[in-house]
């Protein structure tokens, strides 16, 4: 007896000991990964593009706020969280902030007093960063985004996820090496591919969303390497689709559709909606064309069963004699009832009467206007909230320099009870061979109470 | 005391069609570009969104999209001898307001006018002898040739993304498309609709005649379509919902589905909504403008708004109020035949004849504003002026629009407009009717034009403008021609009876039943200073820096709905002033 208290004494001391080392043992820095000479400038713009290739804007720009300035909330599994003013004002901002503390922000996950950032902040990508990007950044930020006085609101987690020293264990399990070193050799072997898996981990900081999460909520995987590597996730109810399964996008679009998609906001078959809308219009139109080229060619380069075909299986409509002849001609199970439009169920009497007019019979809508619905990832998709948010509040294309028009569908709230958005949705689930399981009314109603998140 | 806002290099008043196109032709050039509208603002969601604007009673009756009397309207009279009362109901035509303008809620019925229309006169007096030409009769040249502005056709027709089928490619005659159109630089960015059975009927009976039909070019789009702006059209999905609605499908070409997305990523532009223009502002010499005065309706408050170059994009009859307001320019005296704001008002003679089947349905449910198979065997290049005793001509459609259920019950004439007899031809007769319109040109005349009301004074103390107008015997002649034409044709298609509804002898100018928005005329372009407003880039002759774009330049009606000839206008206008004007500002002529 005598003996297993004194083990417990033992345990406890030591315990204590340990919380109080992660807690108050000084945060060791990471150092650059790469000498740059002192004197070392950027070239000119690089600061600018990074900053843009790894969406800075999108989290820290407030919807119609000033940029960098933060306050934008990021709805987390733990709570709301403000984002912080990123703009070099002394008081507010980072302006007080040196090269070391910027990239300790980004490759360490801590603030200039090393304050552990919630992971909210992707440096889990962005740890992988290379110097000259940080330094190209870091020079961008203190000196030509114009500094903004922003006080944002702390960000206040319940109990326990407000006790960030446990974000320090989250690191030590979850942070690989820093620097970035392509992952397999078929892709350090190739100079695009290599550049593309730097866009799509490091910057475009892809995973975040399009990884799933394992047990601690660290992204299961962060290279081409890792089977669960970009093969879905889910952010705030809506699935974030899987990017390398046989039935993903960069396996059935051809190469100039997936471009299209990144860079437009819309392609051949399908347009952004959601996060991924923002992603489109802060970061990724502003991409190089040889950067879009190479992050094309990586994510159709890693597959889960291999490269992407030559020949896309989804093609673009070009029926010659326009959008009626094609319809005409579709015999498709789906399609040949609405167009019979003959003892027709409720889902197919409301896809009618409110979706077919853009959409048509055929589900397929027009290449760039009206995304196909058949095979669409946010139809088919596990987590049917964004299908029902897009049904109840609608949805509008980015404002790109390729596509400028923000093309909106409209919101059928008004119009459509939780019942009818139900069978709605299961009828595009199931149509025109969609083969994903049925909406309920319940999940209807839940996403009804909240018309703004991710409505952006 | 007016406000003053900072100086912009370019004021555009009115963002519909040509104000869109200039501000975004201009805005290329790198100018600091404000438009003005004084409507509101308007996009395709919310505005025009599914299912509120297919609403026939809020926007087909009530004139949801319409400029309201009560703001501004103008008077009307049919003689010199005549007292002009205020048009206090929208009937005739029906000018809209608010950013697009009449283009978001046109039907899309997009024509170039063939190449003697350009230089009427000269081709009347050359090829008929000048004595044809009857006594009142003020028909002009318009100072300009197709050629001249075949290459700016092209480029709006591309920007609006009209779909139809080419008939004469470079001067090659295109099987299947209009043989008498001008000669095209290229095919229709998108291919032609496809047609309802009223036109196929129609077209098999035109063809048994010898005749030439084809598809007639549409501003609706057939397939999606991607235009030089990077802007896009969704096709269309036969609605009916185009005349009088905004597209709910991004479908139907307007300035919002083809231009402002673009134009709003420019920094260097900006507009702003209820700011209603009251009078550009003349230089001390009277050779250039100083700007525009407008006002503001949320500061309510007028504001003087300077700027280099005063683009005037108005509707028609705006745009030659705003110049008579103004005192731009000599007003016309009917008495003399002497100056030149206001002249040559014309409009547009229109008819039609209605087929009724007992065994035929036709779905009128089905149709797009600017749907049909069309002839223009009787236009004016065809027709011998001096045998058939008038100048003119027609283009002749069918093609259902709308079946919308409170306009589009037409039902055998002597049906009563109600009750049980009504309830019974309409169970009888709906869907069992189509028709065959005529779409022709009207001349101009002495006595027709445009003035300042003495009376009436619109909310801003304004005087009203005065549209003095009536039909005359040249346009009825011309107007029956069709009629017998038309009637041809629909005898040999065996209706159970016709109903044919034309101008004739003695016809008045009616202001209550819809007839078209295409008012036109009296800010006229020309060769000559005398006898015109704009020279032939439409440049005031008299303020170099102000343009006038839009129908109101033409001295006469084309036989074609106006919108194809304006944008045309309006991209040769743009091209003249990036390449000479701007590097130079001066009298181009």
């Amino acid at each position: 007896m005598k003996t297993l208290v004194r083990i417990v004494a033992v345990l406890i001391v030591i315990g204590l000991a340990a919380l109080a080392a992660i807690i108050f043992v000084p945060v060791q820095r990471t150092g650059p990964t790469e000498k740059l000479a002192a004197d070392w400038q950027a070239p000119a713009g690089l600061g600018k593009y990074d900053a843009r290739m790894a969406d800075c804007a999108a989290c820290h720009t407030e919807p119609g706020g000033k940029p960098f300035a933060g306050g934008r909330t990021i709805a987390s599994p733990m709570g709301d969280i403000y984002t912080p003013n990123i703009t070099p004002d002394k008081e507010t901002g980072i302006g007080t902030w040196s090269l070391a503390d910027f990239r300790a922000a980004l490759v360490d996950g801590v603030d200039d007093e090393d304050h552990h950032l919630y992971p909210a902040m992707p440096y889990e990508n962005y740890r992988h960063m290379s110097e000259t990007d940080i330094r190209a950044m870091y020079d961008y930020f203190m000196h030509d985004v114009e500094p903004v006085k922003n006080q944002v609101a702390e960000t206040e987690l319940p109990f326990p996820f407000n006790q960030r020293w446990g974000i320090r264990l989250w690191n030590w399990v979850t942070l690989g090496n820093p620097g970035f070193k392509p992952a397999s050799t078929k892709v350090a072997n190739d100079e695009q591919l290599s550049r593309g898996a730097y866009l799509v981990q490091v910057l475009g900081h892809c995973g975040s969303c399009h990884t799933p999460r394992n047990l601690t909520m660290a992204q299961a995987g962060t290279n081409e390497t890792d089977a669960k590597f970009l093969t879905g996730g889910e952010i705030g109810g809506w699935s974030a689709p899987d990017l390398r399964g046989p039935k993903s996008a960069p396996q059935q679009w051809s190469a100039d559709e997936l471009k299209m998609y990144l860079t437009a906001g819309r392609n051949a078959h399908s347009a952004v909606a959601g996060e991924m809308k923002l992603a489109v219009e802060e970061s990724l139109q502003y991409m190089s064309d040889e950067d879009a080229n190479a992050m094309v060619a990586y994510l159709r380069a890693i597959g889960t069963n291999g490269p992407a075909p030559a020949e896309a299986p989804m093609k673009r409509d070009e029926t010659p004699a326009g959008t009626v002849a094609r319809i005409d001609a579709a015999d498709d199970p789906t399609t040949t009832k609405l167009k019979k439009a003959v003892d027709l169920t409720d889902g197919e009497r409301l896809y009618v009467d409110n979706c077919g007019a853009c959409h048509f019979a055929d589900g397929r809508g027009a290449p760039e206007v009206f995304p196909s619905l058949k095979g669409n990832a946010a139809v088919v998709a596990k987590e049917t909230g964004g299908l029902i948010h897009t049904i109840l509040y609608g949805a509008e294309m980015p404002s790109t320099s390729k596509r400028p028009m923000k093309l909106r569908m409209p919101g059928f709230a008004q119009r459509l009870s939780d019942d009818d958005v139900a069978k709605l949705a299961t009828f595009l689930r199931g149509a025109w061979g969609n083969g994903a399981g049925p909406v309920t009314a319940d999940q209807v109603a839940k996403e009804r109470k909240t018309p703004t998140e991710a409505s952006h | 005391m007016a406000r003053q806002d900072p100086r912009k290099d370019v004021v555009v008043i009115g963002l519909g069609w040509t104000g869109a196109i200039m501000s975004m032709e201009l805005a290329q050039e790198g100018l600091e570009v404000l438009a003005l509208e004084r409507g509101d603002d308007r996009d395709t969601v919310p505005d025009f969104q599914y299912p509120n604007i297919i609403d026939e009673l809020k926007y087909g009756i009530r004139y949801g999209l319409m400029q309201k009397p009560r703001k501004s309207t103008l008077t009307i009279r049919h003689g010199l001898d005549d007292t002009a009362l205020p048009y206090r109901h929208l009937g005739s035509f029906l000018p809209g307001d608010g950013v697009g303008g009449a283009g978001a809620h046109w039907n899309g019925q997009n024509w170039r006018p063939q190449e003697p229309e350009y230089r009427l006169r000269s081709y009347v007096e050359e090829t008929f002898g000048a004595d044809i030409i009857p006594e009142g009769m003020t028909i002009q040249d318009w100072g300009v040739t197709y050629e001249e502005l075949e290459p700016y056709f092209d480029q709006f027709e591309k920007v609006a993304g009209i779909s139809g089928k080419a008939g004469n490619l470079n001067g090659e005659i295109v099987e299947g498309g209009n043989p008498f159109e001008a000669p095209r630089s290229s095919d229709y960015p998108m291919p032609p609709l496809p047609h309802t059975y009223d036109a196929d009927l129609f077209s098999k009976a035109a063809k048994a005649k010898g005749l030439h039909p084809f598809p007639r070019p549409s501003a609706n789009a057939s397939e999606a379509y991607t235009n030089p702006y990077g802007m896009q059209l969704g096709p269309c999905n036969f609605c009916g919902f185009c005349e009088r609605f905004g597209c709910l499908n991004y479908s139907k070409s307007s300035p919002q589905v083809c231009i402002l997305d673009a134009l709003k990523r420019k920094p260097n532009f900006s507009y702003k909504t209820n700011s209603e223009v009251l009078k550009i502002e003349k230089a001390e010499d009277g050779k250039t403008v100083t700007g525009v005065t407008y006002f503001d309706e949320k500061a309510n408050e007028e504001v003087f708004q300077p700027a280099d170059l005063v683009l005037l994009c108005a509707y028609s009859l705006h745009n030659v109020h705003l110049l008579l307001l103004s005192g731009i320019g000599q007003p016309y005296d009917p008495a003399t035949g002497e100056g030149v704001v206001g002249k040559n008002y014309a409009y547009q003679m229109t008819g039609g004849t209605r087929l009724y089947f007992k065994d035929k349905q036709f779905n009128p449910f089905i149709g797009t504003g600017s749907n049909g198979i069309s002839i223009d065997d009787y236009s004016i290049s065809q027709i011998d002026f001096a045998k058939e005793g008038f100048i003119g001509g027609s283009y002749i459609t069918a093609g259902q629009t709308n079946g919308r259920p409170i306009q589009s019950m037409p039902l055998p004439p002597g049906t009563p407009k109600w009750g049980k007899a009504w309830k019974e031809a309409a169970g009888e007769w709906y869907g069992r009717s189509m028709a065959i319109g005529s779409h022709g040109s009207n001349m101009s005349y002495r006595d027709c034009y445009l003035d300042l009301d003495p009376t009436y004074t619109d909310r801003h103390g304004r005087p009203l403008m005065r549209m003095t107008f009536n039909w005359k015997e040249n346009d009825i002649r011309m107007t029956q021609f069709m009629k017998a034409r038309i009637e041809e044709i629909a005898e040999t298609m065996n209706p159970d009876m016709i109903a044919s509804g034309y101008k004739k002898d003695g016809s008045q100018y009616d202001v209550r039943p819809y007839q078209s928005t295409h008012n036109v005329g009296g800010a006229i372009m020309g060769a000559e200073r005398k006898t015109s407003v704009l020279n032939k880039y439409l440049q005031h002759w008299d303020c170099h820096n102000l343009f006038v774009m839009g129908a109101s330049a033409y001295p006469q009606n084309i036989q074609y709905n106006p919108t194809g000839a304006l944008g045309g206008l309006a991209y040769w206008s743009a091209a003249a002033i990036r390449k000479d004007y701007l590097a130079n500002p001066r009298p181009l002529v």
